[in-house]
């Protein structure tokens, strides 16, 4: 009798526990989709999402050098500087730097410019900033999300949009960056270059990168020092050897690898606004525009035809017109690419500003090189084209200004 | 030299030659291979060598943030041990573990103890190095929990063994024993900054050529120093200190020498029916300062474990069966300090919970099945990712 009593108060534990093991509710659930960057877009079939998560493996590996990191670098992934696909952090900023001299912006390539690689894997020197060197900016790295719905706007709504001798009197002058393109670049039917064969630029702060393939093949060499079919050189230290790189054989990556990374970006969802509903968050909404913010910070944009389906003819809301603009003397670092001037930064996407701590260690780091550290001092160091926002702005009551910043933050 | 010394030198080597060959000059060269003590005394009927191990499998269900990879199951360890007492106070032992199936296969023992007296005893082949509790005690039987302690596998890098050589022995001081172990190893190797986990990582440096050739010409020291009371429990302190890159090649110099220490504390003890043991561990690494911020020359963690027996009895003619609760608790901290450029705390750390239940057969057999629920929190210090999961399984040794 004793026996049946132990054996069935053991089974009943047992079964109990087995109970628990299916229990769904003691597995953390997933967060809301509009609580994080990363993510799909909708509407990809079973291939692309595949493609999907080859790229999302691939922006996450970790180089050593014995897979061709550095020999010079400043990551060792791309997931480094972008946390969950969000803004990175003043500990992964990009150091560029340059030389003007009479008048003309010399990126100083033969000395290991325009990016410094101040990393450098064991038994190399990380590079140092040149003497010869007069004009140094730092950047922040942006959040990736969306970007395939900015790659997929046409030239042309650029160039309709830009306004580079203030033809309309408003005080803003917004212009496309015109950049020579790499071997690799493969012209789309919707690319319209100038008469010298240059592309416009619409990816990175100064806009120097034409589309998500320049860029992501740049950002494996100047940012991991990895090359790949698209570019077989490795940074060099030039204060050290113009002979010395890493002993891994070229290509470190295949193109295929890459190209994944470039789909993976292409694919990744935008950012989902928060309390859009909230009675403050829509006078902020209405304010944003009423103080002109929304004149660069451009709410709507549209795309092209694109080859994936879910980009094509999608009108999204990214708060940027991907152009140049002169945010006056403060923000100007003495560094340039492609043809801006100093003081013209692209402007921003701002969709994604509110998720921006949670991938920034709880903090904000904004403008080009995270010196705001609020979206209240991020807007009070606009300056140049800005300088009226800004004013504007400042003469909102307490509650307006605070109506502003929840809409910004529910992008 | 002196013709007396060439004669004296000359008769000992013949002497030695001799010796050497005395054997051989009985067999023919083709039957070498048969010429082994081992056959001679199966042969005559005699077991020179035991052969045991152990076996352990499990089910995995885990999610991370919402997401699962779902239900899988898994065969953790099959490893083989074999002893031999070779002669009165010479003994021989081995362990070969082939990990989830033949993915990885590796000698983690082939040692000799040479025994001077129960005190003073020689270790020489490639042995588990004594640093902490779990190292040289990581067989699966002994453990209520499926996944080992992250103190002691991502800074620890259990399961560490080396070739080196070294004494150790235990003495007795009335009621208490005092052990100590101290080994002379090739130390861990390069891999432990610069590696896939993007962060200080010891066990990247266990590279497979440490058992044939050091690294840099280096050797490293470790020791453990440990104090028991019958029915009562040990304490143990433990330190590793060694060069782990390569400085030199060529006899050239091409890096500066980079020193590595870990420092563990251990304990093991009972309170009435609970035990409790666990390890703290601490990491202190030269670390190159153009790798960047990502790799902590500073690191600690620790874990602990409580076990309590809830029944013990027959069940379906099983005797002395026991069936024991199980907590878990560990902490690591990957990169201790501040970022040079804001100020604040780098994170990159870890906190996990594990309650646990196991059902012991006998003391060398059970299974166990485990609630895991870890909170890891990235470099930035971002919202951490939560992962929580269930695991069931058994272990036991052969």
């Amino acid at each position: 009798m004793r026996l049946k009593i132990k054996t069935s108060l053991l089974c009943l534990t047992v079964i109990g526990l087995l109970s628990f093991l299916a229990c769904e509710d003691l597995l953390p659930p997933a967060p809301a989709d509009n609580e994080v960057l990363d993510g799909q877009m909708e509407g990809l079939s079973a291939t692309q999402t595949r493609l999907f998560l080859e790229g999302d493996e691939a922006f996450s590996e970790v180089f050593t050098p014995e897979t061709g990191l550095g020999a010079y670098f400043v990551t060792s992934s791309c997931i480094s500087c972008h946390s969950g696909d969000g803004k990175g952090h003043p500990s992964t900023t990009l150091t560029r730097f340059g030389k003007w001299e009479n008048g003309q912006f010399d990126p100083l390539t033969h000395l290991g410019g325009g990016q410094l690689q101040n990393r450098a894997i064991a038994g190399f020197q990380a590079e140092t900033i040149p003497v010869e060197a007069n004009g140094i900016a730092k950047f922040t790295p942006p959040a990736v999300t969306g970007l395939g719905l900015l790659a997929a706007v046409p030239d042309a709504t650029l160039l309709a949009l830009s306004d580079p001798d203030d033809a309309d009197g408003d005080g803003i002058s917004g212009r496309v960056n015109y950049i020579n393109p790499p071997d690799f670049f493969s012209q789309l039917k919707w690319h319209l270059p100038d008469d010298e064969g240059r592309y416009i630029g619409r990816f990175g702060k100064k806009a120097a990168a034409i589309d998500l393939l320049h860029q992501t093949v740049n950002a494996y060499k100047q940012d991991m020092g990895i090359t790949s079919d698209f570019d077989m050189e490795d940074p060099i230290n030039y204060a050290v050897s113009a002979q010395q790189t890493d002993l891994v054989a070229d290509h470190e990556i295949p193109a295929a690898t890459v190209q994944s990374v470039v789909f993976y970006l292409r694919t990744l969802k935008a950012p989902i606004r928060r309390n859009e509903q909230e009675m403050m968050v829509q006078l902020g909404e209405q304010l944003f525009k009423d103080i002109e913010c929304s004149k660069c910070h451009l709410p709507t944009m549209t795309t092209g035809i694109s080859d994936i389906e879910v980009l094509s003819e999608i009108q999204f809301h990214p708060y940027t017109d991907l152009l140049l603009h002169d945010m006056g003397a403060e923000l100007n670092d003495n560094y340039t690419e492609g043809i801006a001037e100093a003081a013209e930064w692209r402007t921003p996407p701002l969709w994604g500003l509110g998720l921006s701590p949670d991938a920034q260690g709880g903090n904000y780091f904004l403008m080009h090189d995270g010196r705001a550290t609020s979206i209240e001092e991020a807007i009070l160091m606009h300056g140049g084209e800005a300088a009226k926002s800004r004013t504007n702005y400042s003469e909102l009551s307490q509650t307006e200004k605070e109506a502003v910043l929840a809409f910004l933050e529910s992008l | 030299m002196k013709p007396i010394v060439i004669l004296f030198l000359w008769l000992v080597f013949s002497q030695w030659v001799i010796a050497q060959n005395a054997d051989s000059l009985n067999t023919t060269n083709k039957d070498a291979v048969y010429q082994r003590p081992f056959i001679f005394e199966g042969q005559k009927g005699n077991l020179t060598a035991a052969v045991g191990g152990y076996l352990e499998a499990n089910t995995n269900y885990f999610s991370t943030d919402g997401v699962s990879e779902g239900f899988s199951m898994e065969m953790r360890r099959f490893n083989i041990f074999l002893y031999s007492t070779i002669k009165e106070r010479i003994k021989f032992l081995s362990e070969l573990e082939f990990g989830h199936g033949t993915e990885e296969i590796e000698l983690e023992t082939a040692l000799l103890d040479f025994e001077l007296h129960p005190s003073l005893i020689f270790r020489a082949g490639i042995v588990l190095v004594p640093i902490g509790y779990f190292n040289q005690n990581h067989d699966s039987p002994k453990w209520e929990f499926i996944d080992r302690p992250l103190v002691s596998t991502n800074l620890i890098p259990s399961t560490y063994s080396d070739v080196g050589f070294g004494v150790h022995g235990t003495i007795p001081v009335q009621s208490l024993s005092f052990t100590y172990e101290a080994y002379v190893l090739n130390g861990l190797q390069d891999g432990v900054v610069a590696n896939e986990e993007n962060r200080t990582f010891l066990a990247s440096g266990k590279n497979e050529e440490r058992f044939g050739q050091d690294n840099n010409g280096s050797p490293a020291f470790a020791t453990r120093l440990g104090l028991k009371k019958r029915k009562v429990g040990e304490i143990g302190l433990s330190a590793y200190l060694g060069n782990y890159n390569t400085f030199q090649k060529e006899g050239l110099t091409i890096d500066e020498k980079r020193t590595l220490f870990i420092g563990a504390l251990d304990y093991n003890f009972s309170i009435k029916k609970l035990q409790c043991l666990g390890e703290l561990a601490i990491i202190k690494a030269d670390i190159p300062t153009d790798l960047g911020q990502n790799f902590g020359d500073s690191q600690w963690g620790l874990h602990t474990d409580l076990i309590y027996p809830v029944w013990k009895g027959t069940l379906f003619r099983w005797q002395n069966m026991t069936l024991n609760a199980a907590f878990r608790f560990e902490y690591l901290d990957y990169n201790v300090g501040d970022f040079e450029e804001t100020g604040s705390n780098i994170s990159d750390h870890l906190f996990a919970v594990m309650p646990g239940i196991g059902l012991r057969f006998s003391p060398n057999t059970l299974l166990r099945m485990n609630y895991r629920y870890q909170w890891d929190t990235d470099l930035l210090g971002n919202p951490p990712a939560k992962t929580a999961g269930f695991q069931f399984g058994f272990a036991s040794y052969f």
